[in-house]
């Protein structure tokens, strides 16, 4: 992401004008977008002009338009960010207070204006107009019959495909259909692989499973390639990696990129770091519970004692539409930032911040044990 | 005149409208009839038009006697007389004007769908309240018109009749029940399978049994059973037969009660029968509705949740799973074929026993070999193929594992010397036809080891005694644990622990005892196993000594006194009780090709039984499929009982509609699916504590599907099950928790209280079993979309 222009005033509202460059960008601008804000872009309408005679015509304008945001889509196969909301500058094709939605496009700027910056935001922005390349990386997650095909990048883990074939058990006697079964599965899994591996962008290609179906696979892939005569996998061969994970399931992709074999490959994807982050805050769990907290309420109370060492949040709370939550999010954030604390946003789309998601959405590991108070038990858990 | 008129201005509507004028106009044209011939020709539904009034009294009045006490709860829409007046009703002027209230809110919100006199006489039934009488309002309207099927009506208000009767007939005295029972005798010999339930002197948890056989019979589908005694007619053998099984349990039951001493009996079965009757009222409408199955599981929790107050929880268990049968009674299938397979278990019972044994232990303990070595000691596996085995496990270097190829047929899997599916045989020994199936050791395997001890009866575990191996399968890490708790929790509960190898550490007598001692320990201590139901060996896969012979080494003979041998500890395994008398499941392990038409699926049938030609559902995707053969190792059979492991070519149904997991079962009692389920889980030794929203891998049968905990309901004492702790934080190692658990998609499970074995899973994560559990509820729930962006 580009950051063409800034205008934030001291009462920390203003606005920001961005230039998204990447898939990713677009994840980023949707985690700063909220509802009242106002946000300009250039986009197409369709308008009705009405002649003298009374004929109707109706032609596509390309117009700049300002529009106060009522509701945002993001679509994460295709990473487009939908925004739609009410027309708040008039000009001569679109009148005032009229909806319409604008579909942010990459390379094509936008200026997003808010009544108040917050420091969750602004560090979002940061993040986002950071250029240190970072490493995508494609992950095949696979056993027996059953394959996820995922791009991950810094802050987004994106399913590209996922296969799911029958696969018929050795039998006596009946040994050929169960190979052919598997057969017919790994061609699936090229194919998708094919069809979404960009080796411009992936740095690396992890392939991982239990037992010996990463092996077969990967011997199998790389005899079809040559079959095929795939330049692009025979070239690339030194990217594959080949990792253990306990299923084929999606979520035992956290095992794979808390892989400490591979963590080098990865040590900067942020995916990683929040992998361990909640990892440690498990093992804290086990070790020291008194030091482990989690749910919105308790990390607040742990925050008041200045006892927080690390801060993990879900980026998913502060798309929160209600204003009040969001701010009590981001004052927590701040406070345990001012308190010399180390806050980790995770981000929804990964494993990890799913399952931290799960978790209420906060959690928090602590510099000194915090008896626990049992009166709060009913009021905050009703949320699922 | 419409020249002098501005055009421009003029209001077009107006003009074109407006032009009808009020007056020189008769009423007709605009209502075509007059009001007062509409008062005369036209059928308002608000008037009440005494249609039956031309019709005599009487005859109605003698056909509902019997009924008087029931049909006081229902509607009475089934009678002819429906719009009786209100004012017939005979009110206070009070309970008049609250009436009137009612029923204009009433019909505020109903219409004019059902006729006055019927909404009138429910309000006044449900006391004014107009909310209660709006639902029982509704359901009615939901029901099929009852006017239409006359007379199923009349023998379903005959059998709750009935039914109301036996009720009554509890309190008389025993005398007149013999006689009953006696009478009915004829009938009772058709319902043979259920025939040891209505037997005389059982205990007081039978007496209540015997109720709740009725109710879960009147609460069946089939749609007419003539109460033999009332109507005399023979309707048809089957519709006849269930009331008079009924009437039979009930009678003996209550002579039952009649004979005993002990009060409390007596009060038990009066409660219940008070219960039964409400019961039986409510379920009433439902049963129009034919969605009577969802109502016999709840009243059948409740009758036993009520019996639950006197009773201990092994009555309780003992009645649930003599209720179950009743369940099965309503087949499709003909009373005669019924007959003819529980005959046909009967005699194949009086024959050999089968037992499904399954084989676990620590990777490399020789369990392929041992179990190879066997059947070949058996003769199951001709000279020529061994001797090829050998020849070829030779020519790659692994020629000690010739005996293990006789079960590790896969290419990958003898070029790795790995198990990596179940494998399946079949051998019989003197007194018993014997399932092998032998499991991989692999800790990256073990949800195919899940999937083959699920099917288990019993089970070997396979011990490596050579110095070193047995301990590191035996330590933290190693899946001789592993196995052993996995194969307890999945409902396996006798073993044999195989100490192999033993050649390897020159058949020494102290080492047998320092592994014995311990694994002894950790089976008994840890796992639950019965001292009892252990049983120890020394023996040699790869030599195969001490297998089917009595040893000749010297060395072992020395101190090995009992001398028994491996085959001959399998013979003393006792083949579990099987729920056949239940009805039919059959979790899909496997989906095939076969070699003719139509296609193959594997499982075991876990309980009932299943015949070429039954049509069958199958859950969760609610398609129905005709069986066309049974298979029972690669011959064809006429019935399949619960434990087998069959192959069923289907057809009816296309191939990508049936998967692992899914369950073949019933169409009259299909089983249930759920995305939620609240579940006792047992959580085992864990690394990392589980709190809400860990995800992890559900093992269920022979399915492995991502789940997530969505919430912890409470933490229960391990032994005693008091709750300790509401909504705990997190679960730590060792403990025990009631949780509510999320899959991603539908799945069919069984509630362990109704299908014992059907009714446990296993959760695993990051490779480690992490807890085993019990269905306790399906909790139905839509997935709710999550705040935004989601895939």
């Amino acid at each position: 992401m580009k950051l063409t222009h800034r205008n934030i005033d001291k009462s920390n509202s203003g606005s920001v004008t961005l230039v998204p460059e990447e898939p990713e960008d677009m994840w980023h601008t949707y985690n700063l977008v909220s509802v009242g804000d106002t946000i300009k872009s250039t986009t197409i309408r369709k308008v009705q002009n009405e002649s003298a005679t009374g004929s109707v015509s109706v032609n596509k304008v390309r117009t700049t338009l300002t529009i106060q945001v009522e509701s945002i889509d993001f679509d994460t196969q295709a990473c487009v960010l939908r925004v739609s909301g009410r027309n708040v500058q008039e000009n001569q094709y679109v009148k005032m207070g009229a909806y319409h939605t604008l579909l942010l496009e990459m390379n094509r700027q936008f200026t997003l204006s808010k009544h108040e910056w917050d420091s969750v935001a602004l560090d979002r922005i940061d993040t986002a107009c950071d250029p240190a390349q970072h490493a995508d990386l494609m992950a095949i997650i696979m056993q027996e019959g059953i394959a996820h095909v995922c791009l991950v990048t810094p802050s987004m883990t994106l399913v590209r495909a996922k296969v799911e074939t029958n696969i018929p058990r050795k039998r006596k006697g009946m040994c050929d259909q169960h190979t052919k079964g598997l057969h017919r599965f790994y061609d699936q899994i090229i194919q998708a692989f094919q069809r979404h591996v960009n080796f411009d962008i992936v740095k690396c290609v992890l392939i991982a499973s239990p037992g010996f179906v990463k092996d077969q696979f990967a011997d199998y892939l790389f005899a079809q390639a040559v079959k095929m005569d795939d330049k692009s996998i025979i070239d690339n061969r030194s990217k594959f990696v080949l990792v253990h994970s306990s299923s084929g399931f999606k979520h035992s992709l956290k095992e794979v990129l808390a892989d400490p074999s591979i963590a080098v490959k990865l040590a900067d994807t942020k995916a990683a770091g929040e992998v361990k982050a909640l990892d440690d805050f498990y093992a804290m769990l086990q070790t020291d519970p008194d030091r482990a907290y989690y749910g919105i309420r308790h990390c607040e109370r742990a925050c008041e004692q200045q006892a927080v060492e690390l801060l993990m949040v879900s980026d998913e709370l502060f798309r929160a539409q209600n204003v009040a939550q969001r701010k009590r999010y981001v004052a927590l954030v701040d406070s345990v930032k001012e308190n010399g604390g180390d806050v980790k946003i995770f981000s929804s789309l990964h494993v990890s911040g799913e399952q931290l998601g799960q978790l209420s959405g906060v959690a928090a590991i602590l510099r000194f044990p915090m008896p626990e108070e049992d009166e709060d038990n009913d009021a905050d858990d009703s949320d699922d | 005149m419409s020249r002098h008129r501005i055009v421009r201005t003029m209001n077009y509507e107006d003009e074109y409208y407006d032009d009808e004028d009020e007056y020189s106009r008769s009423v007709e044209d605009n209502y075509c009839i007059s009001p007062s011939t509409a008062a005369q020709f036209t059928w308002n539904r608000e008037k009440n038009v005494d249609f039956a009034a031309y019709m005599g009294e009487e005859e109605v009045i003698n056909e509902e006697e019997e009924d008087i006490e029931v049909d006081c709860a229902i509607p009475r829409n089934d009678s002819l007389n429906d719009s009786s007046n209100i004012a017939s009703l005979k009110l206070t002027e009070l309970d008049q004007a609250r009436l009137i209230s009612c029923l204009e809110e009433a019909r505020n919100i109903l219409g004019d769908s059902l006729p006055e006199s019927v909404m009138s006489s429910i309000i006044i039934q449900n006391g004014y309240n107009l909310e209660s009488s709006i639902n029982q309002l509704l359901t009615q309207l939901d029901a099929p018109k009852p006017q239409r099927e006359p007379r199923q009506r009349k023998n379903r208000s005959q059998v709750l009749t009935a039914a109301s009767d036996h009720g009554a007939q509890i309190k008389e005295d025993s005398s007149t029940a013999r006689s009953a029972v006696d009478s009915n005798q004829p009938s009772s010999k058709l319902s043979a399978p259920t025939a040891p339930l209505v037997t005389p002197s059982k205990a007081a948890s039978k007496v209540v049994v015997g109720f709740l056989q009725t109710e879960t019979q009147k609460n069946t589908p089939p749609a007419s059973p003539a109460s033999v005694k009332k109507s005399g007619q023979s309707v048809n053998r089957r519709n006849d037969a269930s009331p008079a099984k009924n009437k039979d349990s009930v009678k003996s039951s209550s002579l039952n009660s009649g004979l005993s001493d002990a009060n409390s009996k007596r009060t038990v079965s009066e409660t219940v029968t008070s219960d039964f009757k409400t019961s039986c009222l409510n379920a009433a409408p439902l049963e129009e509705n034919g969605i009577s199955i969802n109502t016999i599981d709840s009243n059948l929790r409740n009758a036993v949740e009520f019996m639950g107050l006197d009773g201990d929880k092994e009555t309780i268990q003992s009645s649930i799973d003599a209720m179950k049968p009743l369940q099965a009674t309503p087949k499709a299938k003909s009373k005669n074929s019924k007959l003819d397979a529980m005959s046909e278990y009967a005699k194949r019972h009086g024959n050999k026993e089968l037992l499904n044994l399954v084989v676990i232990g620590h990777v490399d303990a020789g369990k392929s070999t041992l179990m190879g070595h066997l059947l070949y000691q058996l003769g199951n596996v001709n000279k020529k193929t061994m001797h090829k085995y050998e020849q070829e496990s030779k020519k790659i270097g692994k020629s000690s594992f010739a005996f293990a190829w006789v079960l590790d047929e896969t290419e990958e899997e003898r070029e790795r010397g790995v198990t990596m599916d179940v494998a399946q045989t079949r051998f019989e020994t003197e007194k018993k036809v014997i399932t092998l199936l032998d499991a991989p050791g692999h800790k990256d395997f073990i949800p195919n080891m899940i999937t083959g001890a699920s099917q288990a009866d019993v089970a070997i575990l396979v011990i490596n005694a050579t110095r070193g191996e047995f301990e590191t399968g035996f330590d933290a890490g190693g899946q001789t644990r592993e196995h052993a708790l996995l194969a307890r929790s999945l409902g396996v509960g006798q073993i044999i622990v195989a100490v192999n190898k033993m050649d390897t550490v020159e058949w020494s007598q102290e080492r047998y005892q320092t592994i014995t001692k311990k694994i002894g320990q950790f089976l008994t201590k840890q796992a639950g196993f019965k001292d009892s139901d252990i049983s120890f060996i020394p023996c040699s896969g790869l030599i195969g000594e001490n297998l089917t012979k009595p040893s000749s080494e010297p060395k072992l003979i020395e101190w090995y006194t009992t001398k028994t041998t491996l085959i001959e500890q399998i013979e003393n395994l006792r083949p579990p009780v099987r729920p056949i008398d239940k009805p039919f499941r059959l979790n899909v392990s496997d989906v095939y090709k076969g070699l003719g038409t139509g296609f193959n699926v594997a499982g075991r049938v876990g309980s009932g039984y299943v015949q070429p030609g039954d049509k069958i559902l199958i859950m969760p995707l609610g398609i129905s499929a005709n069986i066309r053969n049974v298979y029972i190792d690669d011959a064809s059979v006429n019935v399949a009982f619960a434990g087998d492991h069959v192959n069923l070519t289907l057809s009816g149904v296309d191939m990508s509609n049936v998967n692992i997991g899914s369950c073949l079962c019933d169409p009259s009692s299909p089983a249930k699916s759920a995305t939620r389920i609240r579940a006792k889980i047992v959580v085992f030794n864990i690394d990392v504590p589980i709190t809400k929203g860990f995800p992890v891998v559900f093992h269920y049968q022979a399915i492995n599907e991502p789940a997530v905990i969505k919430r912890l309901l409470s933490q229960l004492h391990r032994s005693s099950g008091e709750v300790i702790k509401k909504k705990p934080r997190c679960l730590v190692k060792n403990s025990s928790a009631v949780v509510e658990i999320e899959l991603e998609r539908p799945m069919c499970m069984e509630l362990y209280s109704e299908f014992k074995d059907l009714g446990r899973f296993m959760l695993r994560s990051g490779g480690h079993t992490i807890a085993a559990g019990l269905v306790e509820e399906m909790v139905q729930i839509k997935t709710p979309l999550n705040g935004g962006g989601q895939s």
